[in-house]
């Protein structure tokens, strides 16, 4: 082994390509759960999901310290305005991942209580389809959410 | 020329001129009118503030008026438990008054309720408690049985009991789980969680779903139960008394625990009574009330179990409490699998159930009848009634009047975390902050059920 020659120990990138793959990685989510879909975004950063695979288990209190806005659950007219703060808290760059029927377009409370659709408020990134949405739905979504950004869809 | 508004109505028709905003109409509809405010008719205490020395007559006994503050929390906050908002008055590090905010999840499910028909009811019913989804399917459906007058099949009585505790058991996991979160005990919530998965998966084989499963229908369940269920239920008996002596080992004697949760929170018999506390609370502070056994449901009389109580009514007991209680819905599983009786899962009422799919192709009546079922729905004599059942979280209750036609003129939920709820302030009284999150945890209460 001694004997081998070591393949060179340099990696040639670009920039912009090198910050986008430093952004998809370790992208801590804030922790807003707002209803069902909560006990699956839950439920995925536990044991049996495990969402660490993906650097993201590490679910932050505070949104000065998020990068990523899982917004599960229904939204309230009462909880729009909290929910906006809790973004605009939020340090760039930023991502929206819209999680559930009800997030996404008021699902089936279409009624004065809910707001039909959370990109009302926020700009949507991934909307995640199901009620709720299982960790495996959930999971995928964040793997889409990924790709956008490594692909420079999502530049920040 | 516009007209003159009236004077006599304080509602603001949209285009014509906005009437003058009286005080009251701003104190009722603000939202900072709601807001918790200093109240300088409470007594000040002086007793245990920091780590003052009684015998050092340097320190003041006074409390400053600066020294009391109002901290808001929420209803983004990092505790596990939705969105809940309290103002807290603090002085020092005591908790002297609490005042819980609610209604940031309002979805006005009741209202939807009264678009939905009978039987699409369900889906809108299973989304209240999201913990205990099928709690809130069977206390509709048995609201809805009662004004209809069918007979439940004992097959699917049997289903609803063993799937209701099966559920009881999941999220009696969660609130344990997250309790344990909440007070730092973080093992808890993966092990908590992991078996839950078990159960969950059960329940989306049977279902179709892991949460919000709509199987519970007025008439009976959805579907029969799948193919090598006694399997599949068989190994959640055997795995989940196993990890709950692994719960054990990492609460019940541990020195951290104990001294979170022991003497945390009391509340007392007479102020669950006043508050119309129930559920592990209650029985908490000792009082055997349990409403399978005061008023059974569903043939849950014809399986033994005992009613789990403790007798300080603080944290730990409620945990206690829960653990118990998770042993006692095993058992019950254990006795609904060995005497699972066979037959029908559903109704042979045909006006309300709906026909075999190979009836349909058979005979022109069945056509209409699974036509109307699943368009206008079924139609529920006039009346109203009250079922109440016992959820994980106390008593889950369904007031339902029926006008004669295929939908609900009125659907109210008596929910037992909203009941619940209001007794958190005299459970934080005059404790510390650092109980607050303990506190909440052991209410387990679900916003989506509060605010509905």
């Amino acid at each position: 082994m001694a004997q081998l020659t070591s393949p060179p120990q340099i990696l040639t990138t670009t920039l912009g390509k090198a910050m986008r793959w430093s952004q998809q990685q370790s992208m801590w989510p804030a922790t807003f759960g707002l209803a069902c879909c909560a006990i699956e975004m839950m439920a995925t950063g536990t044991a049996h999901n495990d969402l660490a695979r993906f650097g993201m288990e590490v679910f932050r209190a505070s949104p000065r310290q998020a990068d990523l806005m899982v917004v599960a659950g229904r939204v309230s007219q009462k909880m729009a305005p909290v929910l906006r703060q809790v973004y605009d808290q939020m340090a760039d760059p930023k991502w929206v991942i819209s999680m559930g029927a009800c997030a996404s377009t008021g699902g089936m409370f279409n009624n004065y209580a809910l707001v039909q659709g959370v990109d009302q408020i926020v700009p949507v990134d991934v909307y995640v389809p199901g009620c709720p949405p299982g960790p495996q739905s959930l999971m995928h979504g964040i793997l889409t959410l990924q790709d956008k950004v490594v692909s420079g869809e999502l530049a920040r | 020329m516009m007209a003159e508004p009236t004077a006599t109505t304080d509602i603001w028709v949209s285009g014509t001129e906005a009437p003058e905003v009286s005080e009251w109409m701003v104190a009722g509809t603000d939202e900072g009118a709601q807001e918790m405010e200093r109240d300088e008719t409470v007594e000040r205490s002086v007793e245990q503030r920091g780590s003052r020395v009684v015998d050092d007559w340097v320190v003041d006994d006074t409390v400053d008026d600066d020294e009391r503050m109002i901290v808001n929390m929420g209803p983004q906050h990092p505790s596990t438990h939705g969105v809940l908002r309290l103002n807290i008055e603090l002085e020092g590090e005591i908790v002297r008054r609490v005042k819980p905010i609610i209604g940031y999840l309002h979805t006005g499910m009741e209202k939807t309720a009264e678009t939905l028909t009978f039987l699409q009811g369900g889906t809108n019913v299973t989304r209240m408690d999201y913990l205990a989804p099928l709690h809130n399917e069977l206390c509709y459906s048995l609201a809805t049985e009662k004004l209809l007058g069918v007979e439940i099949p004992p097959r699917a009585q049997a289903i609803r009991i063993l799937m209701t505790e099966l559920n009881r058991v999941s999220s009696h996991l969660v609130a344990t789980a997250t309790n344990g979160m909440d007070i730092g005990a973080l093992s808890m919530m993966m092990y908590g969680f992991r078996e839950r998965e078990l159960i969950l998966a059960f329940f989306e084989k049977t279902t179709g779903l892991r949460m919000n499963h709509n199987y519970i229908r007025p008439g009976g369940v959805a579907a029969d139960l799948p193919d090598g269920w006694e399997e599949d239920v068989a190994e959640i008996l055997e795995r989940i008394p196993l990890a709950m002596r692994d719960y054990e080992d990492l609460l019940k004697e541990n020195p951290i625990w104990l001294g979170r949760t022991r003497g945390v929170g009391i509340i007392t018999v007479d102020e669950c009574l006043a508050y119309g506390v129930t559920g592990p609370t209650l029985r908490a502070a000792g009082v055997p009330w349990d409403l399978r056994k005061s008023q059974p449901y569903s043939g849950i009389e014809a399986y033994e179990f005992d009613v789990v109580t403790g007798s300080r009514g603080d944290v730990y007991d409620r945990y206690r409490v829960r653990i118990g209680e998770m042993h006692q819905s095993l058992r019950i599983i254990e006795q609904v699998v060995d005497t699972m009786p066979r037959g029908d899962y559903k109704t042979a009422d045909r006006k309300v159930s709906p026909p075999p799919r190979q009836r349909i192709d058979e005979s022109m009546e069945a056509l209409i009848h699974h036509f109307k079922i699943y368009t206008e729905g079924f139609k529920v004599p006039a009346g109203e009634t009250y079922v109440a059942i016992e959820a994980p979280r106390g008593e889950l209750g369904c007031y339902l009047v029926s006008d004669g036609s295929g939908a609900p003129l009125r659907m109210h939920t008596r929910a037992p975390s909203f009941s619940n709820l209001q007794a958190l302030p005299i459970m934080m009284a005059d404790s510390l902050v650092a109980d607050t999150v303990a506190c909440i945890a052991s209410l387990d209460p679900v916003m989506g059920d509060v605010d509905r």
